[in-house]
């Protein structure tokens, strides 16, 4: 079991990952998270259109009226990445709607001084 | 009780069977606080925010721990684009074979995506939907959510966008909008024969109308596009959808008969619901794409 120079997509995914997760750790700007949190998103697409890949075929739409499993890649992780990018998108949607808001009220995006200034508000 | 005892004191009172603190609640009270000084005690998640090189050193070594832990993984997957890979079962024979005669769909996405997972992309839609909801209650412009110096903002940025003259802007908004809504409506109403379908169509559509919108302002969109319209086309389309699927599932799973015909797999009109739920999810994906937009710039749609 030595695949790691053939899984190539997977490794670049797998590190596309950490790097977001890092962003994620990282960054205090709250903007700046959300553009980690996109970065995995797009690591796990990478990582399942990788899966289902299949060197030599071609994509699962009919061509030349060959129906036949063995000349069409893999259709279900097509379906999984379509579900991903949408339940990524609403996720961004709504976090960065309520990042809107927190900058209305405390005027900040940075992560510290959302904290301290919530933490003041509440020993009032 | 606090004098000290000896071992041999020790010993015959526990042979005596009398090893009681006569007053236990006063020595308890009295007794020395232990000094916790173990390393937890002060290395708490605020030590390590405050020492911000430590944060960083930490956070680094977790994220190159963890790509080092999921290369190793990586290292034991099977090998890329094997046929013979574990993910390449019969799912995916069943689909690609008798997914043609089964959906009618050429497109083989678009048949396991909107006929024999169609309760998934419900779903889906529904998360969308949620989405653009959640982005109204936070930020539509409303009685609850109002503030006077955002208002008067909001009446200057009116009369600075009535004011500027973007020809450059309008002209590629006048030419390209109708073509790239036409080009949208294209992908969304062949996503049963060809590369595309109600989701990719959907955000061209939705991007052809930010593009509008940016060029022509919120007044113009008005004229066509209210949150009226935005509502009762994001419900209806929803609704249609749940209507055209609890038919196929209920005649579908009762074998009543009454089924959709499929049509010649290759025609326009082809492919049972396909075609009209494609449809309401691009519909559903345009309005939601262009709400987003008129909720994050104006706060209203």
């Amino acid at each position: 079991m030595n695949h790691l120079g053939t899984n190539f997509y997977e490794a670049a995914s797998v590190i596309l990952f950490g790097i977001g997760f890092m962003n994620l750790l990282l960054q205090n700007n709250l903007i700046k998270k959300f553009i980690g949190l996109n970065i995995m998103d797009t690591a796990v697409y990478l990582f399942l259109a990788a899966k289902g890949y299949i060197s030599g075929r071609v994509a699962p739409i009919l061509t030349d009226g060959i129906i036949d499993a063995s000349h069409y890649i893999n259709p279900v992780p097509a379906g999984l990445v379509l579900t991903g990018i949408v339940v990524a998108v609403s996720i961004t949607a709504f976090s960065l709607a309520l990042v809107q808001r927190l900058y209305k009220h405390y005027g900040t995006l940075n992560m510290d001084e959302i904290m301290r200034l919530s933490r003041e508000e509440e020993g009032e | 009780m606090n004098e000290k005892k000896t071992f041999w004191k020790h010993l015959q009172a526990w042979v005596d069977g009398e090893e009681v603190i006569l007053d236990a609640d006063k020595y308890i009270v009295s007794r020395p606080k232990r000094e916790k000084s173990d390393w937890r005690s002060h290395f708490t998640m605020e030590y390590v925010k405050e020492h911000r090189k430590l944060y960083m050193f930490l956070s680094i070594a977790i994220s190159v721990l963890f790509i080092g832990i999921m290369l190793g993984v990586v290292n034991g997957l099977p090998e890329f684009g094997n046929p013979h890979n574990p993910a390449n079962n019969e799912v995916m024979e069943r689909y690609l074979e008798s997914g043609i005669e089964e959906t009618g769909a050429t497109n083989f996405v678009a048949g396991m995506i909107l006929d024999y997972r169609a309760f998934d992309t419900f779903a889906e839609a529904n998360v969308l939907f949620l989405a653009v909801m959640c982005a109204v209650i936070l930020l539509k412009k409303d009685s609850k959510n109002y503030c006077a110096q955002e208002e008067q903002e909001k009446y200057e940025d009116n009369i600075f966008d009535e004011r500027e003259k973007k020809p450059i802007l309008q002209m590629g908004g006048k030419v390209l909008a109708p073509l790239v809504i036409l080009y949208g409506i294209y992908v969304i109403l062949n996503g049963h024969l060809s590369p595309g379908g109600g989701f990719s169509g959907g955000s061209i559509i939705g991007a052809g109308l930010i593009l509008y919108a940016s060029a022509y302002g919120q007044k113009k969109m008005r004229t066509f596009f209210t949150f009226r319209t935005f509502t009762a086309i994001s419900v209806g389309c929803l609704l249609t959808y749940c209507a055209c699927k609890t038919y196929s599932f209920f005649t579908g799973a009762n074998h009543v008969g009454f089924a959709i015909p499929k049509g010649t797999p290759g025609d326009i009109l082809s492919g049972g619901f396909i075609l009209p739920l494609n449809i309401c999810v691009g519909l559903i994906v345009a309005c939601t794409m262009y709400g987003f937009f008129a909720l994050f710039t104006k706060g209203d749609i």
